[in-house]
């Protein structure tokens, strides 16, 4: 009896010591996560206002002033990039999941490989094989550079998530005489969707706040929006700029602006999300 | 040749009809392994057939071969015949989409698809095959679920997930999806393996007022099941390396009581399996 009492203290001794080490790890997870949104929060939400999100940037020494260019430039080539690497991602991850024998492992290993690359190197890539023969810095070839990085996180999760669906819901409807191509668009993909539009969401949110990438095919603008063969201004890349600077009224635009990117990054996530929650509820 | 008696014998068992299914000299396998040795075994058109025998003697195996399902895993391979109405589903330029069609299948375990209505489940091998209906969709939809014996239950529920239903209702959804697109055969797969007593005994009314319409063959492990609903009974062994074989094929009376093989005898009265 003593002895089985004994086992049992033990037992319940290490249970209690590891579930409070599970929770202490979370915490530190949780809490990281609330320091940094706090911080950007609490420096950045004092020099917010709506002058900051309409207007542009004024010359040095001359309070107020916004950073509308950079709002712009950062929508359109998150826009453009997810336009180019969702699509190509998608259709690869698809291929993944319901095609690749051999040739799948390959890809995959190449997709695992390429989401490892610095991003830096793909701003390198894209200056070498775009910014240098067009000979302009460009809002296509950051674009281009953003999707690159794009691909392999949204391949890998849609194949991921389309492989979660159960064998048996595509056997159910190949063996109703329906076509393969039609069991992947109408069966595997709708049990997909909510998976796949997270991996995409979490893509976008990656790319947007990306730096290094820019600096090689961005470069700025402080002049606005002038086309896609054209270079364009971007929030990262100022908040960068302004964050490196030693004046203090560009500090505080920098935490502007990096508090604007994230809330960015969150809206159009929740929105993405609540918009296909409510479809496929 | 041995085949070919056990043809005649269960042609004049079941009187005048014929068959609409014959498998001839069937092999399967699962990469290097065999599955199926040389099943020849003819099923008679609108005769429920039970095949049974104990687990991995290829039972589902060999059904899945009637309509080309076991190619769908990989590295999977079949040679042999099948005829169905005196056409080889296994010829040549045959695409199995169209045997599909033909010849529809109920699963081991309720697989309704989630994403979509009860009615959408209903009618989705019609929608995904861009068939047309004559008298529309809702009037097909309603007699597929008729037939299952389901149509009562659920009429107030069509626009609900096919999920919310309870186990037996979501199989007898399941048989209703595969009679919407009117199949000549239905294959069942242990379709009463994850259900209780009560919704058993419900799917083995339906499955014998079908057979008035349908070829059935039904895999199951429960002789009692095999017994009740079924007009023939083959019985799979697994031979020493483990591919199944077809031992004794017969009208369900003569198995059960009257056994030729002394296998048979043994598995049906509990020796081993």
């Amino acid at each position: 009896m003593m002895g089985a009492t004994r086992t049992y203290m033990r037992r319940r001794a290490t249970n209690y010591t590891m579930i409070a080490l599970c929770g202490l790890a979370t915490l530190a997870a949780v809490g990281i996560l609330l320091l940094v949104l706090g911080y950007t929060l609490v420096h950045g939400i004092a020099y917010l206002n709506l002058e900051f999100v309409t207007q542009t940037a004024r010359p040095l020494g001359e309070p107020g002033g916004g950073m509308r260019h950079e709002i712009v430039g950062t929508m359109v080539l998150v826009g453009l990039a997810s336009l180019l690497g969702i699509p190509v991602g998608l259709l690869a991850g698809t291929y993944l999941s319901e095609f690749g024998g051999r040739v799948g492992s390959l890809v995959r290993l190449v997709a695992d490989v390429l989401t490892g690359i610095p991003s830096v190197v793909v701003g390198i890539f894209a200056y070498a094989v775009l910014v240098r023969p067009m000979g302009t810095f460009s809002a296509l070839s950051a674009a281009v550079a953003l999707a690159i990085i794009m691909l392999p996180v949204v391949a890998r999760t849609t194949e991921e998530m389309m492989k979660l669906v159960p064998q048996t819901y595509r056997e159910a409807a190949l063996a109703l005489g329906i076509p393969r191509w039609r069991v992947i668009v109408s069966v595997v993909v709708p049990g997909a969707t909510v998976g796949i539009v997270t991996g995409s969401m979490l893509a976008v949110a990656r790319i947007a706040g990306e730096t290094a990438p820019l600096i090689f095919t961005a470069l700025g603008n402080r002049f606005g929006f002038a086309g896609l063969g054209e270079p364009i201004a971007a929030l990262p890349l100022q908040i960068w700029r302004y964050a490196v600077s030693p004046y203090d009224s560009w500090h505080q635009q920098a935490w502007a602006a990096a508090f604007l990117l994230v809330m960015l990054v969150l809206v159009i996530s929740v929105l993405v999300r609540w918009l296909t929650a409510s479809r496929h509820g | 040749m041995v085949a070919m008696e056990r043809l005649d014998r269960s042609e004049r068992a079941a009187g005048h009809s014929g068959p609409c299914i014959v498998a001839d000299g069937l092999n399967a396998w699962y990469g290097h392994v065999q599955a199926l040795r040389n099943i020849s075994m003819s099923i008679l058109a609108k005769r429920v057939t039970a095949v049974i025998g104990p687990s991995g003697c290829g039972k589902s195996t060999f059904i899945r071969c009637l309509n080309r399902m076991h190619e769908v895993a990989r590295g999977t391979r079949v040679s042999g015949k099948v005829l169905l109405d005196g056409e080889d589903i296994y010829a040549a330029g045959v695409d199995p989409v169209r045997v599909r069609r033909r010849v529809g299948m109920v699963f081991q375990k309720p697989n309704p698809f989630p994403t979509m209505t009860v009615f959408d489940n209903v009618a989705a091998g019609l929608k995904l095959n861009g068939l047309r209906a004559p008298g529309g969709l809702g009037e097909r939809v309603e007699r597929a679920l008729r037939q299952a014996a389901l149509w009562d239950e659920v009429k107030d529920k069509l626009k609900q997930g096919g999920a919310a239903l309870s186990g037996g209702q979501q199989q007898r959804l399941c048989i209703a999806r595969a009679l919407a697109v009117e199949p000549e055969v239905l294959l069942m797969d242990e379709p009463c393996s994850a259900l209780d007593p009560i919704a058993t005994a419900r799917i083995e009314d339906l499955i014998r007022e079908l057979a008035d319409r349908y070829t059935i063959v039904i895999v199951t492990h429960n002789m009692q099941q095999a017994a009740r609903v079924s007009d023939m009974t083959g019985f799979f062994l697994m031979a020493h390396d483990r591919a199944g074989e077809l031992i004794e094929y017969g009208e369900t009376q003569q198995v059960f009581t009257n056994p030729k093989d002394e296998q048979t005898e043994a598995y049906i009265t509990g020796r081993f399996g």
